[in-house]
């Protein structure tokens, strides 16, 4: 039985690692709209039910009879009124691109790292009980299956149990939440499979209901017959417990930070929130319907001592039901698995974000710089974490023994996270609240949960536990863990809830109002407060000229060369330009710095741009603006500013077309001169001498040698100006006659390279060509894709300063087109002429190289006559070109 | 001692073609390829004369002649612009800036060479 267990589990992970892996794929080649539904959106959030919603609830309600509704109770409240809070929090996250609860505290707080750190260890600590817990569900599940196999049930198995699970869970998180670092921090393979654990873990508790009811007892009367019978009805409930569980629950739907991170970053549309709002609590309804009836069914079949968290394996394997059991098993195995895949990956994303890389970039000055590089570093530290994670969530079962019951220590976390909420929403709707208000509060909680709470669950007070417990903490009476002020009367949870959140708040609330918000947090708090006024996109970088390819080789570092490129791209065709390049405007720092936060967390990616654009981020005007400015002001002021914008916009265009006529013409007189110029040059020297040797007053042989070359050579060059001439115009014109056919572009590289290297003029140059394998045949022009590929060739070995020279060829298929770089190993074009170089006679470098400043004008002439384009690509350490071609 | 031309050009051919034709003709020659450092050469060989392209790397001939004309000492220093552009416009600007002779290339050798001599000796 034990194995075909085993043996169930490896089919349903294999299982669910396909699905994964299908909707990954599905996303890549772009048909995964039926991914972007509200209704995977809302079965995503089911990874609110964990094993202790799944085992626990039966577990509780036999203990405590209807208390366990208020786990329920809380979520359900803040769903029904998302529009007050889960849409800000939703529209905060996309906009800032937030990759963790830890991060939004941060990037609230003037993107500081200090409090994502304490945020982020708050979260692990508060976390791991959690995990410890879902590990423990898996083990004890085990020993059922395994008590009914008679094997007994030896902790040795439940600790082997345990490491196989934790170390299974680390593998499938790493193997499915880091194999790429997505912009967005989204992972779709993910998110699928979760919805089918929670469409799982619904239908096996349905069914172990649906069994119990109509199986054990003859339907609904009987069984409500059965419930009335049972001592159901007389449990006593607290009020006080009920308000604070509720409490609890709601808090800890927002603060966890698998939550936040299903809630918020998951989130692919802030729509779906209205579908979930209702669909969330029916499911929720659903997954509880049966818990009675299964409790009081349990309690009444089952021998006495029988642990009633397991009432919903044990039942249908007392009966024989094996299958069902089975069922029932997956159940509790997807809960407890989506649990903890999803709270890993949300803890080691703020883990590598809040912690490693600040690290990483104090020690090695980001200064490593080959593309992706940091990408590396990134992948590296989430992998190392969610091991880590897992690994204190072991030790944690381990130290607690296993023993206690299921939701007592879901409580435990629950109360933990919970001290983030008056931070949070301090954050969203009080521009007051200042960042070491935030971390004073924070601490203040979180102290108070660990001395109350946490480390009396774990025993970790040790031998001593019962005597502190009585006696207080130094035997000061008054700190006693479990009744702080001399406060008695409390339950221990209620009592922990009570004063770390009272005390939480008080600080938090009180240091915001005596300090003062430093010029980020002002900006920050005024674009999450006010985050549903489109105007207050307040400016946070000041323009910085000449950055931008230091810029590109950063992205290039963090978001991996093609995305980065991509987005330099989009931004320069927005600013109307060409090339890679766009200007440094305030607009797109903030805007790249949205990009890169969503690989590497507000606080670092904050700092990367600071370490390239120079310190201060908010000049002195606009702190002074800030200072000033209420968000009253900037409402009213905001219809003002649409309109003059408008106008603004209205009279750019005009001077814009009037700029380009008068530029037009500019050009045509510079072109013409410019001709007469290259003419003029190579006849003079040609005259010249033809006079010299005409009149032949006594010259040498040698000299009349020497002077005849000069003029044979100056002729050659008039002619290949005028063939270039010729070509450029035609091309120009677009009368020239191309001749289409398929050609194997390997074939023409290597007719060009080998054209260049046969040449006698041509320089030593070291030429690598890669090229990807199966490459189609394409219809083009051979020859003119040639002539431009030669002449980047010719170019490198021209230009080229380095010695040895080399240059690599490189080509990568993107969808329907194909990309050739040209990348030699010289100095590159400066940045002021990287505009230049593709214009007419704009000739760089030296006046001794031959040509006449044509070539790449003929190139870019060419390419976008065979459909494609020609650019230089910066930030590649050396001269580069990126030749584009339709497939 | 023979007085001394400077020859400011940075096409080899026609320095070549001009330092030879000078030469024979009795004088000095330097020459100086490109703009950005020739206000030095000039200081350095304090030439009599200077022949004085256009189109430089680095610094046209019109901003070498306009700065050269700043100086005190050098307000009366014998230059011929060349050209390659054979513009109205062009010629203007030099006279303006100062230049005291005007060529247009490509010029004949015994054109070059009177013009030369007559602003040698005025």
């Amino acid at each position: 039985m034990l194995n075909i267990l085993i043996f169930v589990c490896l089919l349903y992970v294999a299982f669910l690692f396909g699905v994964a892996f299908f909707a990954e794929q599905s996303t890549k080649i772009n048909r995964a709209r039926w991914l972007r539904s509200p209704w995977i959106y809302t079965l995503s959030l089911s990874v609110y039910c964990t094993a202790w919603t799944f085992y626990g609830a039966v577990g509780y309600a036999a203990r405590s009879g209807l208390e366990y509704l208020t786990i329920y109770i809380g979520p359900s409240l803040v769903m029904f009124g998302w529009w007050v809070l889960l849409r800000k929090l939703v529209r905060i996250g996309r906009r800032n691109r937030i990759t963790s609860i830890a991060d939004l505290i941060s990037s609230r707080f003037g993107k500081s790292n200090s409090i994502a750190i304490f945020v982020t260890i708050l979260a692990v600590v508060g976390t791991t009980p959690y995990i410890a817990l879902q590990l423990q569900s898996v083990t004890l599940s085990f020993q059922v299956f395994a008590a009914n196999d008679d094997l007994g049930s030896s902790t040795n198995l439940a600790d082997r149990t345990a490491i196989w699970v934790a170390s299974g869970l680390a593998f499938f998180t790493i193997l499915f939440g880091t194999r790429n670092l997505d912009v967005n921090e989204r992972h779709d393979g993910v998110v699928m499979a979760i919805a089918v654990e929670a469409v799982v873990k619904l239908l096996a508790l349905l069914a172990i209901g649906v069994f119990v009811v109509w199986g054990l007892s003859s339907g609904i009367s009987e069984t409500m017959a059965r419930i009335d019978a049972s001592s159901f009805g007389q449990w006593s409930v607290s009020n006080g417990r009920w308000a604070t569980l509720t409490f609890l629950s709601a808090a800890a739907f927002l603060c966890l930070p698998r939550m936040f991170h299903v809630l918020v970053v998951e989130n692919k549309d802030e729509k779906f929130l209205q579908t979930a709002s209702w669909a969330f609590p029916l499911y929720v309804a659903l997954i509880s319907l049966f818990v009675v009836p299964i409790a009081v069914t349990g309690l009444s079949l089952m021998p006495v001592g029988s642990n009633p968290d397991l009432y919903v394996l044990s039942l249908p394997l007392s009966q024989g039901r094996d299958g069902l059991a089975v069922f029932a098993f997956l159940g509790g195995f997807s809960s407890a698995t989506s649990m903890v895949i999803v709270a890993a990956l949300a803890l080691s994303t703020m883990i590598s974000n809040q912690i490693v890389m600040p690290l990483w970039l104090r020690y090695t000055g980001g200064r490593a710089s080959i593309s992706g590089d940091v990408r590396r570093v990134v992948l590296f530290a989430r992998r190392g974490s969610i091991a880590l994670i897992l690994f204190l969530g072991y030790l944690y079962y381990d130290l607690s023994g296993g023993g206690a019951a299921l939701a007592s220590i879901g409580l435990v976390s629950f109360a933990g996270v919970a001290q983030i909420l008056p931070v949070m929403l301090g954050g969203l709707f009080w521009r007051g609240a200042t960042q070491k208000g935030a971390l004073a509060g924070l601490i203040v909680g979180f102290t108070i949960w660990l001395i109350t709470l946490f480390i009396p669950s774990v025993g970790l007070y040790g031998a001593s536990t019962d005597t502190i417990l009585t006696n207080g903490i130094y035997g000061v009476s008054w700190l006693r863990p479990q009744a702080l002020f001399g406060v008695t009367s409390l339950d221990p949870l209620v009592h922990s809830v009570f004063w770390s959140m009272i005390l939480n708040t008080a600080t938090f609330v009180f240091i915001s109002l005596i300090t003062l918000p430093s010029p980020i947090e002002r900006l920050q708090s005024a674009q999450f407060v006010n985050v549903y006024d489109q105007s207050t996109q307040a400016q946070n970088w000041q323009a910085e000229a000449g950055k931008s390819e230091d810029l590109m080789v950063m992205a290039q570092r963090i978001l991996g060369a093609e995305e980065a490129q991509r987005l330099f791209q989009i931004e320069v065709r927005k600013q109307g330009g060409s090339g890679y390049l766009p200007e440094a405007t305030p607009e797109f720092l903030q805007k790249l710095e949205r990009e890169l936060s969503g690989s590497v967390g507000a606080a670092t990616a904050h700092a990367m741009i600071g370490q390239i654009v120079g310190g201060m981020s908010v000049s002195v005007e606009n702190l002074l603006a800030m200072a000033d400015e209420t968000a009253q002001m900037m409402e009213y002021s905001s219809g003002l500013e649409v309109q003059s914008a408008e106008l603004r916009r209205t009279a750019g265009q005009l001077r814009e077309a009037n700029e380009k006529l008068t530029r037009l013409s500019l050009q045509k007189d510079a072109f013409l001169s410019q001709i007469s110029h290259e003419l003029r040059t190579p006849m003079t020297a040609i005259l010249s001498f033809t006079e010299i040797l005409r009149d032949n007053h006594g010259l040498s042989e040698t000299q009349v040698a020497q002077y005849a070359e000069i003029i044979y050579d100056e002729a050659h060059r008039l002619t290949r100006l005028l063939d270039d001439l010729l070509d450029l115009s035609v091309l120009e014109n677009g009368q020239v006659r191309l001749n289409l056919a398929e050609t194997d572009i390997v074939e023409v590289i290597n007719r060009a390279t080998h054209t260049a290297l046969s040449a006698k003029s041509g320089a030593d140059l070291k030429i690598w060509v890669k090229m990807p394998k199966n490459l189609p045949r394409i219809v083009t022009d051979a020859d003119r894709l040639g002539q431009v590929f030669l002449n980047l060739i010719s170019n490198a070995q021209k230009y080229c300063n380095k010695a040895p020279a080399s240059l690599r060829i490189k080509g990568v298929v993107r969808g329907t087109f194909i990309t050739l770089d040209f990348i030699d190993n010289g100095q590159g074009v400066p940045r002021e002429e990287q505009e230049l170089i593709f214009e007419k006679f704009s000739r760089i470098g030296q006046p001794e190289s031959s040509g006449a400043g044509l070539g790449l004008a003929i190139c870019k002439e060419i390419m976008s006559r065979l459909g494609g384009d020609i650019d230089y690509l910066p930030g590649q350490g050396g001269g580069a070109f990126r030749v584009v071609l339709p497939l | 001692m023979s007085k001394m031309v400077l020859l400011i050009e940075d096409e080899p051919n026609i320095i070549e073609a001009i330092n030879f034709l000078l030469k024979r003709d009795g004088w000095d020659v330097k020459t100086h390829a490109n703009g950005h450092d020739a206000l030095d050469a000039i200081h350095r060989n304090k030439p009599d004369l200077i022949v004085l392209d256009v189109m430089l790397p680095g610094k046209s001939g019109y901003e070498i002649l306009r700065d050269l004309r700043t100086e005190e000492d050098n307000k009366a220093l014998p230059v011929l612009m060349l050209t390659a552009r054979g513009q109205d416009k062009d010629r203007d600007l030099a006279t303006q800036l100062g230049a005291t002779r005007f060529m247009t290339k490509p010029f004949s050798n015994a054109e070059l060479l009177s013009v030369v001599r007559a602003m040698m000796d005025p």
